[in-house]
């Protein structure tokens, strides 16, 4: 519905035909080398980000949710080439961004923004709030002149719901959810087509959380703003996406569209992620079957054979330990890489 | 039941270079023997000062606890000696902290940190201590105990960590547990293990437990009873069930408002609290939560609420307008 009333009112943004994903992530990996120090132990390649594929479109929000360590924040880096992928394509507004030269990613950097979930140590302590919002519109010329600059400045604040006068404070004098905002400040001033928001309310007190979820939604709203919005909280996730990819150990392991992933979760993974979660309501609770997950995750620089979840799912069969299970569309855009994913869901309903 | 813990009027201080911070305000709450308590509260509330000032942690000079009592089992803590206290400290009442890893001695053995207590407050030998320190990790769940034993803590992954955490706080059979934030830097499925871990064990040990959180679902599955803080003082106090069904201060009512839930249909919108948490050097004459209150009338500004009985049981609430004060019905499952 909210795809409809849309309008891309930025011209020159894109030269992709309408129906064109903003953001297609292909095949992408991203292998670390650990180790390999003096002592010679726990030398090994990690594939943090393993074989993802997934796309966003324009106006859109893909959450990116999983555990510490599944890869959801290596994924957010590698499209922004923070960290250069080891292979795979990222291609954004029809550009391929894996084979960009500097100058190129300088360019690329205006549309693609990121927001971090520590707004204390993502602002330089030394800068005003004016500054830090200015210096990227000084940088990349956007916009030369002083004077501009201020005016502009002023009008990102007030956009945020922070005032003129905050321009003038230093990052340590405001609040965690005012940080946050002038981090929110600071993306919107390039006018990007595409935010990347890692963990960006985890940090912030529960009552925080949702002011700054909401602004989230109205820049959305009013400028049309695609988001990767990377968190581990399934509710908060639920609430801001369009559609939802799992991760598990560098994988995807389920995608499907908001609806359909929290209301009928095809992948063990996913379920026992969404049965993990407390709900606030003490009656509930008592009546609430416990289905807590064994085991950890397992180091991604042994990862299991086949099936990377098989050790701890509550379903595995043999084959699983066997096999690699691909993503298949089990419905029309909702996928489940588990062998047993569609066979298993009528017996559930049982 | 009886009482175990009883917190009455408790003053703690910090002296900044802002001011003098009144970090907890007054504060009286308390525990039963066996009973699971909920202090709830976003940071700077003072539930964290709370335990600390239970335990005597406070970090002097500039933090003092400046009045009040704390009587365990009957005694003041607050009036026992340095030696009579670290007899009290890990032997009657536990602490478990948020980030184990920091609170673990990382050139320790993990066998090590957990006969250190054993032997100092139950004089066992080294045998003795060893034996049990295995029964304990095999009792919160660690598989191999003997060998994990001779191990360091950067060989246990964060919930390995706090699981080790949970066994050395109940290797002396204490009375109470602290458990500050216990899952709060774990992942989802590794929380909802140790959760279920601490509950289990607690009930079967009859282990009293005051656990400190901001997430409000995690005191709805485990707390019997809840106090909510802010800004230093406690704003309300009921029992679970009677807190979340029937919140009666507007700061308790706007966070179990604020956040999005999974168990009901999704929202166009989230209600937050608006604007900030005060500045604790600069507190508002009147009630602190006034300036982001809906519910606000004249005489906010002035008088701060006291904590008064309200509906049945033990609920109490410190709101001038509480009667107004009412939740409405959450839209049910579609």
């Amino acid at each position: 519905m909210r795809d409809g009333t849309l309008t891309i009112e930025r011209a020159g943004a894109s030269t992709t035909t309408p129906s064109a994903p903003l953001l297609e992530v292909r095949h992408l990996v991203k292998q670390f080398t650990i180790g390999g120090g003096m002592l010679g132990r726990g030398h090994g390649i990690v594939r943090a980000v393993d074989d993802v594929s997934f796309s966003i479109a324009r106006g859109e929000t893909l959450g990116l949710v999983g555990e510490s360590g599944c890869g959801k924040t290596t994924t957010g880096r590698a499209i922004l080439q923070l960290d250069r992928p080891t292979s795979g394509q990222v291609l954004f507004e029809g550009r391929e961004l894996t084979t960009l030269d500097d100058a190129g990613l300088r360019e690329m950097r205006r549309r693609i923004q990121v927001i971090f979930q520590d707004p204390y140590s993502s602002l330089n302590p030394r800068m005003t709030v004016g500054q830090i919002i200015a210096e990227p519109l000084a940088v990349h010329r956007i916009v030369p002149e002083r004077a501009a600059r201020a005016a502009r400045v002023r009008r990102l604040l007030q956009r945020v719901g922070l005032l003129p006068q905050h321009a003038a404070r230093y990052p340590h004098e405001l609040s965690g959810g005012q940080r946050q905002r002038v981090g929110v400040a600071r993306a919107l001033a390039m006018e990007p087509s595409l935010i990347v928001c890692d963990e960006p309310v985890s940090a912030l007190d529960v009552s925080i959380q949702a002011q700054i979820i909401n602004l989230l939604e109205d820049l959305q709203q009013e400028l049309g703003l695609a988001y990767l919005f990377i968190a581990h909280d399934l509710a908060v996730v639920r609430h801001i996406s369009d559609r939802i990819a799992v991760m598990y150990l560098g994988k995807i392991v389920e995608i499907a569209d908001r609806r359909a992933l929290y209301e009928d979760p095809q992948h063990p993974y996913t379920k026992a992620l969404l049965a993990a979660v407390p709900i606030p309501d003490p009656e509930l609770e008592a009546q609430r079957e416990r289905v807590v997950l064994g085991g950890e995750v397992p180091s991604p620089l042994f990862p299991p054979s086949g099936c990377v979840f098989h050790p701890r799912c509550p379903i595995a069969i043999d084959r699983c330990s066997r096999e690699v299970p691909a993503l298949r569309e089990l419905r029309s855009g909702h996928e489940a890489a588990c062998l047993l994913a569609g066979l298993t869901a009528r017996s559930d309903h049982e | 039941m009886t009482t175990l813990l009883d917190v009455q009027s408790l003053e703690t201080q910090f002296a900044t270079s802002g001011g003098v911070v009144r970090a907890v305000e007054r504060v009286s709450w308390d525990v039963q023997e066996g009973e699971t308590v909920a202090l709830v509260g976003e940071s700077g509330c003072g539930k964290s000062v709370s335990a600390l000032s239970v335990m005597r942690l406070v970090a002097a000079p500039a933090g003092r606890i400046v009045g009040g009592r704390v009587l365990f089992k009957g005694r003041d803590l607050l009036t026992l000696s340095e030696e009579e206290m670290r007899r009290v400290r890990g032997r009657e009442i536990a602490m478990i902290f948020q980030e184990p890893m920091t609170s673990l001695n990382p050139v320790l053995t993990i066998g090590r940190q957990l006969t250190e207590g054993l032997e100092i407050h139950l004089g066992m030998d080294s045998t003795a201590a060893r034996r049990r320190a295995a029964e304990l990790l095999a009792m919160v769940g660690i598989p191999d105990p003997q060998r994990r034993l001779s191990q360091y803590p950067h060989q246990f992954s964060g919930g390995m960590r706090q699981r080790m955490m949970i066994a050395m706080a109940l290797g002396c059979d204490p009375a109470l547990i602290l458990a500050d934030e216990p899952t709060t830097a774990l992942d989802v499925t590794i929380q909802a293990q140790i959760l279920e871990l601490l509950k289990d064990l607690s009930r079967r040990l009859g282990v009293a437990m005051l656990i400190i959180t901001h997430n409000l679902g995690v005191v709805a599955r485990y707390a019997d009873r809840v106090n909510v803080m802010y800004a230093g003082r406690i704003i309300e106090r009921a029992t679970a069930r009677e807190l979340y069904a029937n919140p009666r201060h507007p700061y308790t009512l706007g966070l179990l408002k604020s956040v999005p839930r999974l168990d009901v249909p999704r929202r166009q919108r989230l209600d937050p609290i608006e604007g900030q948490p005060p500045d604790l050097t600069h507190l508002p004459p009147g009630c602190a939560f006034g300036p982001r209150c809906t519910f606000r009338v004249e005489r906010c500004a002035s008088e701060v609420p006291p904590l008064r009985p309200i509906d049945a049981g033990d609920h109490v609430t410190a709101c001038w307008q509480a009667e107004r004060v009412v939740k409405t019905r959450e839209p049910q499952h579609a």
